[in-house]
């Protein structure tokens, strides 16, 4: 641990060791080379599943360049959010200020779109330069007979949590904008589900199975109107909680509408995310059909999923996502493959998540906090796991040093979610463990070679 | 040939006010992938994490290998206050994880801004009392609202040459060779051409094996490879300089910046993309060397022109539409010039004002015949070629989602490959990288037709 930084020696914890303390929700040391993003990138990836909404980064051409299309979220009609717009402000709109350019730009998207409802972002230097940005938006608001709505996303403005709300409170704007009529009482909003690879798409199938009516889906395929109607719905779903939970909130505030934190990876919390909202509503054949499509559901892939965990059982993984949330399913998740959890971390994590992943896990399993590569490298082989679950950033980390890795971050192609994705998620654990390239690379050849010497 | 439109010399007023899925990327990239090129070294970014995160997504979906950039990580209270602290920080931090050798140290938007002044916070950390500790620091300025990333990487390169190069007094054999932005597939085949000239070759940079490197037994925190700092300081008292890119030439680079500081001679040659531009390529080494070109590039080069006449009837009169940096479009148009393609349309994002003139000098015969267009994106791209009867597409994996709607083949070239494998692994450079791309081209034409086709011909 002597190469860890020392202003991040208490994000990092072992279980068992007393007594507990683990920091978390704090700024990134200088110099780190954390796998954070930025609070642009919270607000970007929320707000990017509304199809039919252009998303207009203001600022220089990297922010709307990064972001071009890099999310699975998929769109079941327009695909607007699918292109990237940017102001691309120059040396000389630095000096004069972006907000001609950034009224032009609107105008002439709009017009060339038809868009339902125009997002602008601020980036860093939007923040520095003093545009008016909500003066802009405002105008071609009212021109433009559509909202157009600012997102102040100032990278330096926080973490990417702020980001996240950001995000919600530009989206808050948009709910109660048309009339909620005829919508019936047994009816649900899906937050934080982002669509990636159609996973929306199931389910929502599950809930309408049950009888209930989904209102909108409010990160993933999302529509202008539905989020605008949102607020006709009796109980707010809530994934992804620490993207979401804000706007949530918020609803419940203003609407009184109740909301519940769901998950919709792995079995166990799948069909706890379909029973909490039978349990709900509270009506019998809600409740007899969610059994009958759990019962159906699950005895569709249990057989093959205990085949893999023949060969599964007892290896082990590490997890570092961004959110602590989705870390619970997937520790639950591997278990059901008989794989165990040494290592998990996220970027974002607060302190009610890591009290629960430590409840969750078993003893001298690392729990991490905004960690970097070389804490994460350090951590693979330490704990020599054959599994490695993040994102893009962590890839090559696993592969250089010959570990296996699963992608669940939000570029990913395949579904994971709902019990058709758990099966994907069991085949894609045991394609990564299983492969035989392992066994020719280096890392596992000099193991192998010291285990004969011992 | 059909009619072909008339070029556009000066850039017309775009379309659109916003850019539309742009054809570039900001300039701190550039210079992040710069330094990766150089031994020992870490990239750092002055400004906020999310840059260095973009840009490490980025790079790592290309070259699938570990891509660490440091960042400064403004806050809000630095922004206010001033990056003094941060800075000081970042670095301190960097050193005592990865005890780097040299800290490239890139500008944001953001720091650029608000007056963040490199020289003077890098001064200020020498003042330190544990200066002495320090790695070695080169600063470039790269905000991102100036140029694209080929200008932060040019631009990283002319700061470490600048920063780092000295004049012994002897002159030595060592010949600079300044590259641009390759593959690290090129950059190994430059080594192996230099090598096989007996040259002394400095590449600058080198990021053939710190970003294409080996399965690891135990995790480096700084990948091997990279051109070693020694060598950059020996710049200075090399026999001369080459350096690739037709673009530049109005610019102080490296190259130009080793002639006026330290009278190494430069050598400007356009990026070495088919026979022609690598022919030049190997006269220049020849006249360097006073040696013929050794038999085995010569091969190469009797074999190429012997796969330009087997395949040129799948190739003639075909329409290219090809995009990316300029000089690599430049290079592009000269290869696809000499076997029978015509580039309907050249286009980047990048706006050096001389990628017209450019384009004139390696394939005159196409003047007035097709569009040249800097400060280009995707979408206006996509439009401006909607009439031009185009059968391919030529350069990065973003132009795909253009290729899509056209409904013609994208041929990947360049950088990022984000959607297929082994995009670091292409070779464009010298005779055999024309032969990679000319094999890649026919190939492509042949499925397209092969798949177009109702009979579905087994033998073509």
């Amino acid at each position: 641990m002597g190469e860890f930084l020392q202003e991040r020696q208490r994000q990092i914890y072992r279980k068992g060791e007393q007594p507990y303390q683990l920091d978390c929700n704090k700024q990134s040391a200088s110099g780190s080379v954390s796998q954070r993003a930025c609070v642009f990138c919270g607000s970007r990836v929320v707000l990017y599943p509304i199809a039919d909404a252009i998303h207009l980064v203001h600022g220089p051409i990297g922010c709307a360049a990064y972001t071009w299309d890099i999310r699975g979220s998929l769109s079941s009609g327009p695909e607007l959010h699918r292109l990237s717009f940017s102001t691309d402000l120059r040396e000389i709109d630095v000096i004069m200020g972006g907000e001609k350019k950034l009224y032009a730009a609107l105008c002439e998207l709009i017009d060339k779109y038809q868009p339902k409802a125009a997002f602008v972002y601020a980036t860093c230097i939007v923040g520095v330069i003093g545009d008016d940005v909500e003066a802009v938006c405002k105008r071609v608001g009212l021109e433009k007979k559509i909202p157009v709505l600012p997102v102040h996303s100032e990278g330096f403005k926080g973490t990417k949590r702020d980001g996240y709300k950001a995000a919600c409170d530009a989206m808050f704007k948009l709910i109660g904008m048309v009339p909620a009529t005829n919508i019936p009482r047994i009816s649900v909003n899906i937050l934080g589900d982002f669509n990636l690879a159609g996973e929306i798409w199931t389910i929502r199938k599950y809930y309408e199975q049950m009888g209930v009516h989904i209102v909108a889906t409010i990160t993933g395929d999302a529509r202008v109107h539905d989020i605008q109607r949102a607020h006709g719905a009796s109980l707010n779903l809530v994934q992804c909680s620490g993207s979401m939970i804000h706007l949530a909130k918020s609803m419940k505030e203003r609407w009184g509408i109740p909301f519940k934190r769901v998950s919709y990876f792995g079995i166990e919390d799948m069909a706890q995310a379909l029973y909490d909202v039978a349990e709900f509503f509270d009506d019998k054949a809600v409740t007899a059909r969610t059994a009958e499509l759990v019962q159906r559901e699950l005895s569709a892939i249990l057989p093959q999923l205990n085949a893999y965990k023949r060969d599964l059982q007892g290896k082990s993984a590490a997890i570092y996502v961004g959110g602590a949330f989705k870390a619970f399913s997937l520790v639950r998740a591997l278990r059901t493959l008989g794989m165990t959890t040494a290592l998990v971390g996220s970027q974002t994590g607060s302190r009610e998540d890591y009290e629960q992943l430590r409840e969750l896990c078993d003893d001298g399993t690392i729990i991490v906090d905004d960690s970097n590569p070389l804490e994460l490298a350090s951590f693979l082989e330490e704990k020599n796991v054959d599994l490695f679950i993040g994102g893009v950033k962590e890839r090559p980390i696993a592969y250089k040093l010959g570990v296996g890795f699963c992608d669940h971050n939000h570029e990913r192609k395949e579904a994971l979610a709902g019990f058709d994705g758990m099966m994907n998620f069991a085949r894609e654990v045991y394609s990564s463990v299983m492969s035989p390239v392992w066994k020719l690379t280096p890392r596992k050849r000099s193991m192998n070679a010291k285990e004969r010497a011992a | 040939m059909s009619t072909l439109p008339v070029i556009q010399k000066k850039t017309p007023p775009p379309g659109y006010t916003a850019a539309r899925n742009a054809c570039k990327l900001c300039a701190p990239l550039g210079a992040m992938l710069a330094f990766r090129g150089v031994e020992g070294a870490l990239p750092f970014l002055h400004g906020s994490q999310g840059c260095a995160t973009y840009m490490r997504r980025y790079i790592i979906s290309h070259f699938r290998e570990p891509m660490d950039i440091a960042a400064s990580n403004f806050s809000e209270a630095s922004t206010v206050f001033g990056g003094t602290e941060t800075f000081r920080q970042g670095i301190r931090n960097v050193q005592s994880q990865y005890n780097p050798a040299l800290i490239g140290i890139a500008t944001t938007c953001l720091t650029e801004t608000i007056g963040e002044d490199l020289n003077m916070l890098m001064s200020r950390l020498h003042q330190t009392e544990d200066a002495a500790t320090l790695p070695i620091l080169v600063p470039v300025s790269t905000p991102s609202y100036r140029g694209t990333h080929i200008d932060g990487f040019h631009g990283a390169v002319l700061a470490l040459v600048n920063h780092l190069a000295q004049n012994g007094g002897q002159p030595r054999g060592q010949v600079n060779l300044f590259p641009g932005m390759v593959s690290p597939a090129d950059l190994r085949y430059l080594k192996e051409i230099m090598e096989d000239f007996r040259l002394e070759a400095v590449l600058l940079p080198d990021y053939s094996d710190t970003l294409d490197g080996p399965s690891m037994a135990e995790y480096h925190k700084i990948p091997e490879g990279g051109t070693p700092v020694a060598s950059i300081r020996a710049m200075g008292a090399a026999k001369c300089s080459i350096e690739f890119g037709r673009t530049l030439r109005q610019k102080t680079t490296a190259a130009s910046c080793l002639d006026q500081k330290w009278k190494v001679p430069a050598h400007r040659l356009g990026m070495p993309i088919g026979v022609r531009e690598t022919d030049s390529l190997f006269a220049l080494l020849e006249k360097i060397t006073h040696q013929q070109m050794p038999r085995k590039h010569a091969l190469e080069r009797g074999r190429l022109i012997d796969a330009y006449v087997d395949g040129h009837k799948y190739v003639f009169g075909k329409r290219a539409v090809v995009y990316g940096e300029e000089d690599f479009v430049v290079g592009m148009v000269a290869f696809l010039s000499e076997i029978g393609v015509v580039p309907v349309m050249c286009a980047s994002g990048g706006e050096s004002g001389c990628f017209a003139s450019a384009i004139e000098e390696v394939a005159p015969e196409f003047n007035g015949k097709i569009i040249v267009r800097e400060g280009m994106d995707f979408v206006t791209m996509e439009e401006a070629t909607q009439d031009l009867d185009a059968d391919f597409v030529l350069g990065s994996s973003k132009g795909y989602t253009m290729s899509r709607h056209l409904r013609i083949p994208i041929v990947r070239a360049g950088f990022p490959i984000h959607d297929r494998f082994g995009g670091h692994r292409i070779l464009h450079l010298g005779y055999r990288g024309a032969q990679h791309l000319f094999d890649l081209i026919v190939n492509t034409l042949l499925t397209k037709k092969q798949e177009d086709s109702p009979v579905g011909y087994s033998y073509l």
